[in-house]
């Protein structure tokens, strides 16, 4: 095990998989020479050298296309988007190109790829800097979608996502980047896509989140503990395949639920959660489940507004409470 | 082809019953009407016959056992058949609503209505056989259920199931949680509950299993009692007259061995009362109430693991020498088990009389879907002031309870006055 940084999980994953496979490559802006635009190809370009690890121009549409028909023609590309807000100019490709294919094909065209960048709320960089996509890939069939929340979760479910047949969408945190923790170094050690992590065990109400939401759960769930209140922290990890019975088995434990998102309410992953608990766990229930969400409208640049428009810790514990009645 | 035979639905409520006896082994041969067990019902035991002939082959139903009316209990192959080692029989089972009886035509002045569902219990009884075991928390009055608006009890789904597991009533469970719903730890809690929830059980108690007869007495009455708005109207009756016909009258009787009792005559005046305020002899039907055309008089009889309600039908034209032999029959037909639906389904109003056991009086559940009750006490010698001066008398009390929802005040107290009436003029009732 090594103590190390999110972006180091990111860079290391990359690295053992280049290292393994070298069909495997990387492409996007400043990846290379700049060493990453927050600094998760430290020392790639160096390593593997220009052939592997790409520059692109600032051309979103254009670079994620010859990425797709790379795959398409037997490689394995990374690529990684400065931000998922600039990827909205690639979703053609994301989507047609590269989830459909395999469908439309018969099977006879793959897409072996990683799309990845950092997503959500980070700290005070703007509306147009700012969304949660995870329900925009999470809703298309062909893909698969991560969102790790911390740097042992980052480089099993990247190296796991690398060695995927289908396209994977990674989605990373600007905030989550900095923080530390234990990673095996193990070239071999992989997590796998569509399962789901109980990161902290409890019994009177399950708390549900992924990528920097599940940062904030755990927080919420250590202050609570100090109340008396018992408090399960389900990480996603993957949405999707999102894991419904890791959801559903919590839940008819507990009985009650919460879901963080930083996205939007509207048709968002907390609504998607929702549905899997009313499919199935609605005899289960003992309190009506509640999603946590961010507030709707564009994300406002000040701070303290930020601070009102994204659930907080305390707004966390705040209704929990209210949703057990103390 | 072996024949299955399934659990036969042997009155119109029965969904399930409870094998009692098996009268045939396994190799016995059967003829067409004979009788080859016995199974338990929601009202009575009774009898289930071969409707084909052939050879008992294999028994399933256990004894004891609860079944579906159309689950397989046995096979019967041919003669000189043989049947395959495997052979399953086919279940017929559903989980089916009781089926509603064949609309009866009622009196012409009301629309037809479906025949009400056969009423079974009269109330003390049930709660003379209630074990008296210590339960858990406090039995104070239900305090007001803030939680239940507009007849919708605010409940998780959670709560809902859990209390449908434990038989408790949800919409007697005091709400806590958020908005005043009622959650699992509500259900949990009996303690919480306004009289509802599990008693703590120890070493020295003994946890009787229910029998049909106490789950359908359980459920209807408790039906009752929470949706039946119930008053109450007592009166007293001085029974000398009454006490001196009867004595001559048994005198009488006494070579032909008849010997007609006090509750023949209360049975005779009650239906002779309901013949003359029709708009009494009368149900709640949930949207319109039914006013019977004939007047049927149900009798509590407690017989063993409870009670049972047969019916003196057309009371008010039968002779009281009539009445006192058909309660006789019914009463012993009753303790053996041997009452047949139509022997206990429909009845007007009821009359549970717990005289014979010392009670001075009592107030008894309605038995739904009845609008009214007479429940009688003993009639014992007291001082009564008559014409200014103190006599003694047989005095008896009785009290009616009445659903306030088809008979109001005047009209029951009026009913009651009549029966009153006519017990205190008992040469009518001989009539």
């Amino acid at each position: 095990m090594a103590q190390i940084t999110y972006r180091e999980a990111i860079r290391d994953a990359m690295s053992e998989e280049m290292r393994r496979d070298e069909r495997v490559f990387l492409m996007g802006e400043e990846v290379a020479d700049y060493q990453g635009a927050y600094k998760c190809s430290q020392g790639m370009v160096q390593e593997f050298g220009p052939q592997r690890v790409i520059d692109t121009p600032i051309a979103e549409l254009g670079f994620t296309g010859i990425a797709v028909g790379a795959a398409m023609s037997g490689l394995r590309p990374i690529v990684e988007y400065m931000t998922w807000n600039f990827a909205l100019l690639a979703t053609d490709h994301i989507i047609n190109s590269a989830a459909k294919t395999y469908y439309m094909s018969g099977g006879k065209v793959t897409s072996p790829m990683v799309f990845r960048g950092l997503n959500g709320v980070a700290a005070h960089v703007a509306a147009q800097h700012s969304q949660d996509f995870a329900s925009w890939y999470m809703n298309i069939p062909g893909l698969k979608v991560i969102a790790p929340s911390n740097a042992h979760d980052a480089k099993g479910l990247l190296k796991a996502a690398i060695r995927d047949n289908a396209p994977v969408v990674c989605l990373e945190h600007e905030v989550l980047y900095g923080l530390s923790a234990e990673v095996p170094e193990d070239d071999n050690f992989t997590l796998p896509i569509g399962k789901a992590h109980v990161a902290k065990e409890g019994s009177d109400i399950t708390l549900i989140a992924y990528s920097m939401m599940a940062v904030k759960a755990l927080e919420a769930a250590q202050i609570l503990q100090k109340e008396g209140i018992s408090v399960e922290v389900i990480d996603l990890r993957s949405l999707r395949p999102l894991d419904t019975d890791t959801i559903v088995k919590s839940v008819s434990k507990t009985h009650k639920a919460v879901v963080l998102e930083e996205n939007w309410a509207a048709a968002g992953v907390g609504a998607e959660v929702m549905a899997v608990i009313s499919d199935n766990c609605w005899d289960e229930l003992d309190a009506p489940v509640v999603r946590m969400s961010q507030l709707p409208v564009p994300l406002p640049y000040a701070s303290n507004l930020e601070t009102l428009c994204v659930p907080q810790v305390d707004d966390i514990c705040r209704e929990i409470r209210k949703v057990l009645g103390k | 082809m072996p024949i299955d035979i399934l659990m036969p639905q042997l009155s119109p409520t029965m969904t399930e019953g409870r094998l009692a006896r098996w009268t045939k082994a396994e190799g016995d041969k059967i003829s067409a009407g004979d009788v080859i067990a016995e199974v338990e019902t929601d009202k009575a035991t009774m009898e289930v016959e071969a409707s084909d002939d052939g050879i008992l082959h294999k028994i399933i139903g256990e004894i004891g056992a609860d079944l579906l009316v159309g689950s397989p209990i046995a096979v019967l192959r041919g003669k000189d058949e043989s049947v395959a080692a495997d052979y399953t029989p086919t279940s017929k089972a559903k989980k089916a609503e009781a089926a509603p009886a064949a609309a009866a035509p009622a009196a012409e002045s009301v629309a037809p209505v479906a025949a009400p569902p056969a009423p079974v219990a009269a109330a003390p009884m049930a709660a003379a056989v209630l074990p008296k075991i210590n339960t858990t928390g406090a039995t104070a009055a239900p305090a007001a259920a803030s939680h239940s608006t507009g007849g919708r009890t605010k409940a998780s789904p959670l709560a809902r199931r859990l209390a449908e597991q434990q038989n408790v009533d949800i919409s007697t469970v005091i709400g806590t949680g958020p908005n005043g719903r009622v959650v699992a730890q509500d259900v949990l809690t009996g303690g919480r509950t306004a009289g509802a929830g599990r008693p703590i059980t120890r070493m020295a108690d003994s946890v009787i299993k229910l029998t049909p007869m106490r789950k359908t007495i359980a459920s209807r009455l408790t039906a009752s009692k929470q949706t039946v708005p119930h008053f109450y109207l007592s009166a007293e009756v001085n029974m000398n007259a009454l006490m001196s016909v009867r004595t001559q009258l048994n005198a009488h009787l006494e070579s032909q061995k008849i010997k007609v009792s006090v509750n023949d005559f209360i049975l005779k005046a009650s239906a002779l009362a309901l013949k003359d305020f029709p708009a009494a002899n009368a149900a709640w039907n949930v949207d319109s109430v039914v006013q019977f055309g004939n007047v049927d008089i149900s009798v509590a009889v407690s017989i063993d693991g409870g009670l049972i309600t047969p019916v003196v039908a057309n009371a008010d034209q039968k002779s009281l020498v009539s009445i006192s032999a058909e309660v006789k029959q019914l009463a012993s037909d009753a303790r053996a088990g041997k009452l047949k639906p139509e022997q206990y389904e429909g009845g007007s109003f009821s009359l549970s009389n717990l005289g014979m056991y010392g009670v001075d009086d009592f107030s008894a559940i309605i038995n739904p879907p009845q609008a009214a009750i007479l429940a009688c006490g003993a009639a014992t010698e007291r001082a009564v002031v008559t014409d200014g001066g103190i006599d003694v008398a047989s005095v008896m009390k009785m009290t009616l309870s009445v659903d306030h929802r088809v008979i109001d005040g005047a009209l029951g107290a009026e009913l009651l006055g009549r029966i009153k009436h006519y017990l205190e003029t008992p040469v009518v009732l001989v009539m």
